[in-house]
């Protein structure tokens, strides 16, 4: 488990202990180490892990690609499934998807690091190609849109370019790729991997993004049915829930994701604002990233509170550990009551929680913390206001098993759809599945009206 | 109280680990060193007539595993490239310095009478307890009418034996090449010669590999390479072929096997010597670890026959020789089917994916209840070949089990599906 250079004795951090911080979290395999894990791999027939990946990588292949030397050869069988594979490398919950199906954890102390592993056949390929791998089918003439460039949208793009369409991605944020690049954490994607990843992808040709463009700022989604052959929406999930507790708007009280965002957009994260109580408040992968780093930061005292117990948090085991290793202490069974102070918050009131008849109820007594830095983890809404005409439910798009949207013409994948976990790589499948049911789709209609 | 001492082709030795003639047995120095690590003995490396022969570099090369483990090395050194008087006078030294260890002098020259007969009496009074006659490097020397040039000849070998045979009175090793079609030839030819001992197998002919971006064999030299000798774990299962066949035909009874061929544990040894050898000879395994593996290898073996109460070498010496004939002695009506164990199971489907494409479809894939995998074996199509049980990564999961044992044994000249058997007609 990796230990961050911690303020232990509350003397603060020099600016070196923070920046060593943000390197990679897992530094990279080398050419030896790589074929040492590769060799672990037995090469299961059907394998596991494979049908673990919601992209299905054919991960026997690609190690035994490793194996052989054929590290192009390995990192196309990854890009191939998975045009993300080297952001799923780095930030993919390996531990609950194919990492924890991995047959050698029987036999041996640990699967085999098949994250680590496509990292360095991605790596290599994406530092050494000198084109892209993967040709585009002779241009159809079609002209897809796509909204939102995030692992979704982007994926979608990739294989309609692939596939020979035109693709044009709207995208509201100055960047692309979505939460890879705005809401994981820095230490996960050093060295601007996801711009890299986004340079790599658009390599293939026919995709062209524009920037500062989002539903409803200048961008109506009839517009783009009526211009385009079809539309894709990745739009993602838009705002942070609020807490409903009262002085949620006091200084200091914020979204985790911002804070995540603030760390990854700023050249020195030195500069970035940490408190010295923080409390980050959820119980998923973002509520770990924001505590580790503002541990990393060299926040004092970081307390990540739960309304349930640990059992019932979405981050992963891994995660947890991550955390707790790094000090941060966990909380749990208090959900937030009350935000206390001036201008600024300053103390934190939870209501202890417990299981009454099946149900989370508060137990009738609270808990005051000193507080002055506040993070809210606790998910994200969409933004529905500018989706009129699709069908909407419990907040996320209805697609069906084709990522059919209700309205003809409007497929829709990643965070924004009703099936689905919300993570990256199942949002590269959504895009790549939808793209190929596009296709389909342009390809069947042009035959009908051909004859 | 086991024993390791032994009589190899009428020398004793405390154990029966000698280094073999090889680069590590090249000079006073180096065998110093295996003596103090436990070695029982050392073939100092071949010695030719002056004067001394002139090396290239690079010379080895190496096979690894997948798992980047080397298994095999291929050398295109040559025979001692020291002065002989150099060599014989640290012989002296060693047989001095330590009277309890063997010391054998390996020897090479062309192909005429005098030649050997000096070389082995120079050698000889250097106080060598046996000679051991180089008939199989398969490189250089060869070129030279050396080497394998004349372990392939049937008649030279006897020859060259007899004359060292009649040129010294000590113990003579000849040392087989197995780059033959039949080892039985040179064997016998050894016997003929009146070899107390053979000393196999010499290295086998090989390219070890080949540098794709320079499009230059390995080892290179200079932009070019050649064919070189090759030894270490690969080709154990040669070597042992080799010797069981020595030790077990009529034709060769009574000649001893100094047994070499990737012999690298005590388990290795053991084979071996199951199989009839007196004692083995080691190079590559040191040539990898140093000499330091002879450790486990006598402390191995030593446990491993005090576990089986074998008080001695000789007690287990060709046990398993007696259980190796011909194919035409197997039993035919012996079946085995595979069983595999589900609760060791991990579910790889390595069984499966073998079985269906390369043999005979006996392994059934059906869904579990707990959403994995569980493999069942045909029995009407297992053929019982082992494959899915030496595939299967979990030991003890997949086992063989004996069926229809109460079928008379009945080998193929007596089977009646095969068309010379008399019995049918």
């Amino acid at each position: 488990m990796k230990h961050f250079n911690l303020n232990t004795d509350g003397a603060g951090m020099n600016r070196e202990d923070i920046s060593e911080n943000f390197d990679d979290l897992h530094p990279p395999l080398d050419a030896s180490k790589a074929a040492v894990e590769a060799s672990r791999c037995l090469y299961c027939y059907d394998a596991p892990c494979m049908n673990a990946c919601p992209t299905r990588i054919d991960i026997p292949k690609f190690i035994h690609q490793i194996r052989s030397g054929n590290l192009d050869g390995s990192a196309r069988t990854i890009l191939s499934a998975n045009i993300m594979g080297g952001t799923c490398a780095r930030a993919c919950p390996t531990e609950v998807l194919c990492e924890e199906v991995c047959v050698v954890h029987e036999t041996e102390s640990g699967p085999v690091k098949i994250g680590e592993l496509q990292r360095h056949a991605v790596d290599h390929l994406m530092e050494n190609a000198t084109s892209h791998p993967f040709p585009r089918a002779p241009v159809t003439g079609k002209h897809l849109a796509v909204i939102g460039a995030g692992p979704a949208g982007l994926s979608f793009a990739h294989r309609s370019a692939m596939l020979g369409h035109n693709v044009v991605v709207y995208e509201a944020k100055p960047k692309p790729g979505g939460l890879n690049e705005y809401g994981l954490a820095a230490y996960k994607m050093a060295d601007d991997f996801a711009q890299r990843e986004v340079d790599f992808l658009l390599g293939v040709g026919g995709i062209n993004i524009e920037y500062g463009k989002a539903l409803g700022a200048g961008l109506m989604l009839e517009a783009l049915r009526t211009e385009f052959d079809a539309v894709f929406i990745g739009a993602g999930l838009g705002t942070t829930r609020a807490l409903r507790a009262s002085g949620e708007e006091l200084k200091g009280v914020g979204d985790a994701l911002d804070f995540i965002e603030d760390i990854r957009q700023a050249k020195d994260k030195t500069k970035i604002a940490v408190g010295d109580n923080v409390m980050v408040i959820g119980g998923g992968n973002t509520a770990i990233d924001a505590a580790v780093q503002a541990k990393c930061l060299g926040a004092r005292n970081v307390t990540l509170v739960y309304r349930r117990g640990p059992e019932a948090m979405s981050a992963t085991g891994w995660e947890q550990d991550l955390a707790t290793a790094n000090g941060v202490v966990m909380r749990y069974w208090m959900s937030p009551k009350e935000f206390l102070g001036g201008e600024k918050v300053e103390r934190a009131v939870f209501s202890e929680m417990e299981m009454k008849n099946g149900k989370l109820a508060p137990r009738g007594t609270d808990v005051e913390l000193p507080a002055d830095m506040v993070l809210k983890a606790i998910g994200q809404t969409l933004d529905d206001t500018v989706l009129s005409g699709l069908k909407i439910e419990k907040g996320k798009i209805v697609v069906d098993d084709e990522y059919r949207t209700s309205l003809p013409g409007v497929f829709a994948g990643g965070d924004c759809i009703n099936r689905g976990e919300d993570l990256t790589v199942q949002a590269v499948e959504d895009g790549k599945q939808a793209a190929i049911i596009v296709d389909a789709d342009l390809r069947a209609a042009a035959k009908g009206a051909a004859t | 109280m086991t024993d390791l001492g032994c009589v190899i082709g009428g020398v004793e030795s405390i154990n029966p680990f000698w280094l073999a003639s090889a680069p590590p047995t090249d000079k006073k120095y180096n065998v110093e060193r295996a003596f103090k690590a436990g070695w029982g003995g050392a073939v100092w490396k071949t010695l030719g007539v002056d004067p001394p022969v002139v090396n290239v570099t690079s010379r080895y090369g190496v096979h690894r595993s997948q798992d980047r483990t080397v298994i095999g090395i291929n050398n295109i050194e040559l025979i001692s490239d020291r002065p002989l008087t150099v060599n014989l006078r640290e012989i002296e030294e060693m047989r001095r310095e330590w009277p309890d260890r063997v010391i054998i002098g390996s020897i090479m020259a062309p192909m005429e009478e005098h030649a050997w007969k000096e070389l082995a009496v120079k050698v000889a009074n250097a106080g060598v307890q046996g000679i051991e006659l180089n008939l199989g490097c398969p490189h250089g020397m060869c070129e030279r009418g050396m080497g394998s040039a004349v372990g392939q000849v049937a008649e030279f070998v006897e020859q060259t034996t007899r004359w060292v045979r009649e040129a010294v009175n000590l113990p003579v090793f000849t040392k087989l090449t197995p780059n033959v079609t039949d080892i039985m030839i040179p064997a016998s030819a050894a016997k003929a010669g009146g070899a107390h001992a053979v000393s196999l197998i010499n290295t086998v002919n090989s390219v070890i590999g080949v540098d794709l971006d320079t499009m230059t064999p390995m080892p290179t030299v200079d932009g070019r390479g050649t064919h070189g000798g090759y030894c270490g774990e690969a080709v154990k299962p040669i070597a042992l072929h080799m010797t069981a066949e020595i030790a077990r035909q009529a034709e060769t009874e009574g000649l001893e096997i100094s047994a070499i061929g990737g012999i690298t544990t005590w388990r290795d040894a053991a084979e071996f010597i199951a199989l009839g050898a007196s004692g083995v000879q080691v190079c590559t395994a040191a040539m990898l670890y140093g000499f330091r593996i002879v450790d486990d290898m006598i402390d191995g073996l030593e446990a491993f026959m005090r576990e089986k109460d074998y008080a001695s070498i000789d007690a287990f010496k060709g046990m398993a020789s007696k259980r190796t004939v011909d194919w035409n002695e197997l039993n035919m009506n012996h079946d085995l089917k595979a069983r595999i164990d589900d609760d060791a199971c991990i579910e790889c489907g390595r069984c499966f994916i073998v079985c269906e494409d390369t043999s005979h479809q006996a392994i059934r894939i059906d869904a579990r209840d707990d959403s994995g995998r569980k493999f069942t074996v045909i029995d009407d199509e297992c053929v019982g070949c082992n494959l899915c049980m030496h595939v299967c990564p979990v030991k003890d999961c997949i086992t063989m089990e004996a069926v229809d044992t109460d079928r008379p044994y009945v080998t193929w000249p007596e089977h009646p599906k095969n068309p010379m058997n008399k019995a049918a007609e």
